[in-house]
């Protein structure tokens, strides 16, 4: 078994845009990546995050703690949240990730194990 | 070259794929494999010329190959550190994770390297790279020569992609039923990548680099015998022998471009037009195909036209619009349309061609002004055609297709010279 972190990236505001049965729809879609994750894996963990407008970024810069608004990723679309699984292989991750709603961009990482 | 290095080549050439996944199917170590198979070569190379070429040659190189990574793994174990592994079906079979119907699946560990080698999670010019090496057993140094890179940026590529296969988990394996038709238009777009990298380089002294386009050919051939009636294959072999069939005529005895109109027919190889024809006519084409095969089917049905007309004069380029104006549709690019406007002006005249033409724009391509220029010159309008030769050789980046060019453009002085637009 394979340790992935699948991120689920999408264009702000498209969730307060959503009607109600669309929002129906992408529920289902993640209950049905979920159930291809128990069923092939393991589901470890998930979080959906608050909007980027809630970000805070930290930075080391000339040993100093910086702080600042906004996400460290400025791109147009935002990180919405997370799953921690395990799966059998990339294309197993794939198949899962294909399953998440439409609109969503997904990103598969594999996670490192780090000895010591 | 002796008997004993002949028997090598051509036992590397044949057998590196099919090596190269049976040790993977057994190891799982994709870093370890391509090193071993190379030392095995190696070691043939400085026995068999004294000793005698093995009675079997693939047999004699697996073994020692194998000794190879035995030796590499008992000095790991002894340093206990343990090196990540390939993801294997077979794994996932124990693991209990839920797999598609056995017979859906095919036992083959060469097509699983060749899938492997193609996954869409791996950049284009990285899974080609990939394949070369590990299907078909092309050196880096060849490799590097056939797409014009240094051999440094290909041995990168090649380390990254690897680094990236066991990373990532992209297992060796065939995927479920319902994927691999998919993931076999992966693998045609992979061959096709470098077939035409091979068959249109845009830079340096070699009009064509034929072998490239011939390993291209080759692969496709491996993954046909392992999957044969497969569309997308089927098409795709098609295509690429149809216009590989020329590719004697291409360049004259003095180096330079011979347009298609003006190529020796007698020099194109029949053979292979033959058997294009009859891949052409394969019923599993006649069925319901994807975009990508379908637009693999009109283009050989365009090159099929070319390779069945007798000469120049007996070409049918009524229906070669037709079939254009059908892989427009498939594929809206401004390649097709100019191949397009090209077939209208042979169809219907010059004038007819420029109005095709306009609107059509190719950035960094000498190509659009090249057949301007023609168009322009058909229709006696010399100053303007000399205008686009002059932004066509302005913008040509291959040194024989320039001087072709340069040619045309000197010949606009000369009344009554025969010209075609092409190729």
């Amino acid at each position: 078994m394979k340790r992935y972190v699948i991120l689920v990236a999408y264009e702000p505001g498209l969730w307060e845009r959503a009607a109600d049965e669309t929002r129906e729809e992408w529920y289902a879609d993640h209950r049905a990546f979920d159930k291809y994750v128990v069923r092939h894996g393991h589901h470890l963990g998930t979080a959906p995050l608050a909007g980027r407008e809630t970000a805070t970024t930290l930075r080391h810069v000339d040993n100093r703690l910086q702080v600042t608004d906004g996400p460290f990723a400025e791109t147009t679309e935002m990180i919405a949240g997370y799953y921690d699984v395990e799966l059998p292989d990339l294309d197993a991750a794939i198949a899962a990730g294909a399953l998440l709603p439409d609109p969503f961009t997904v990103e598969i990482r594999p996670v490192e194990t780090i000895d010591g | 070259m002796t008997d004993a290095a002949t028997s090598l080549e051509t036992v590397v050439r044949q057998e590196w794929g099919r090596l190269t996944s049976l040790l993977l199917a057994r190891y799982r170590r994709l870093d370890l494999v391509e090193d071993a198979l190379g030392d095995a070569v190696e070691a043939a190379a400085r026995r068999w010329p004294d000793g005698g070429t093995p009675v079997n040659p693939a047999a004699w190189l697996l073994t020692v190959a194998r000794n190879r990574i035995l030796d590499r793994l008992r000095a790991e174990s002894m340093a206990q550190r343990r090196q990540p592994l390939l993801v294997t079906d077979a794994e996932r079979r124990d693991q209990g994770a839920a797999m598609a119907d056995p017979g859906d699946l095919v036992e083959d560990d060469l097509l699983r390297l060749v899938l492997m080698c193609t996954h869409p999670a791996l950049a284009p010019e990285a899974a080609s790279a990939l394949t070369l090496r590990l299907v078909l057993g092309v050196s880096t140094y060849d490799i590097a020569r056939l797409f014009l890179v240094p051999e440094p940026t290909v041995a990168a590529r090649i380390t990254r992609a690897k680094k990236k296969v066991v990373a990532a988990g992209i297992p060796f394996a065939v995927p479920a039923a319902d994927v691999l038709p998919q993931r076999l238009e992966t693998v045609a777009q992979t061959a096709y990548l470098a077939f035409t990298a091979g068959y249109a380089p845009g830079s340096g002294p070699d009009l064509l680099r034929a072998d490239l386009a011939g390993e291209a050919i080759r692969l496709v051939r491996v993954v046909r015998d392992l999957r044969p009636g497969e569309p997308a294959t089927v098409a795709l072999l098609a295509l690429m022998l149809l216009q590989h069939s020329r590719r004697d005529a291409r360049v004259g005895d003095d180096g330079r471009l011979v347009l298609l109109a003006d190529q020796d027919r007698r020099r194109w190889h029949r053979d292979e037009i033959d058997e294009a024809l009859a891949l052409l006519a394969d019923p599993v084409l006649a069925g319901p195909v994807s975009q990508l095969v379908a637009s693999y089917i009109v283009q050989a049905r365009i090159a099929a036209e070319h390779a069945s007309a007798t000469s120049p004069e007996q070409t049918r380029w009524d229906t070669i619009v037709g079939h254009y104006n059908l892989l427009l549709r498939l594929v809206p690019s401004p390649s097709v349309r100019l191949a397009r406007a090209v077939a209208v002006a042979e169809a219907s005249g010059p004038d007819a061609g420029l109005a095709a033409l306009d609107g059509i724009e190719i950035p960094g391509s000498h190509r659009v002004a090249a057949v301007r220029a023609e168009l322009l010159s058909r229709c006696g309008n010399a100053p303007s055609a000399a205008v686009a030769y002059d932004e066509a050789i302005a913008a040509c980046r291959n040194d024989t297709e320039r001087a072709h060019l340069v040619e045309r453009r000197r010949a606009l002085a000369s009344p009554g010279h025969r010209s075609s637009a092409t190729q």
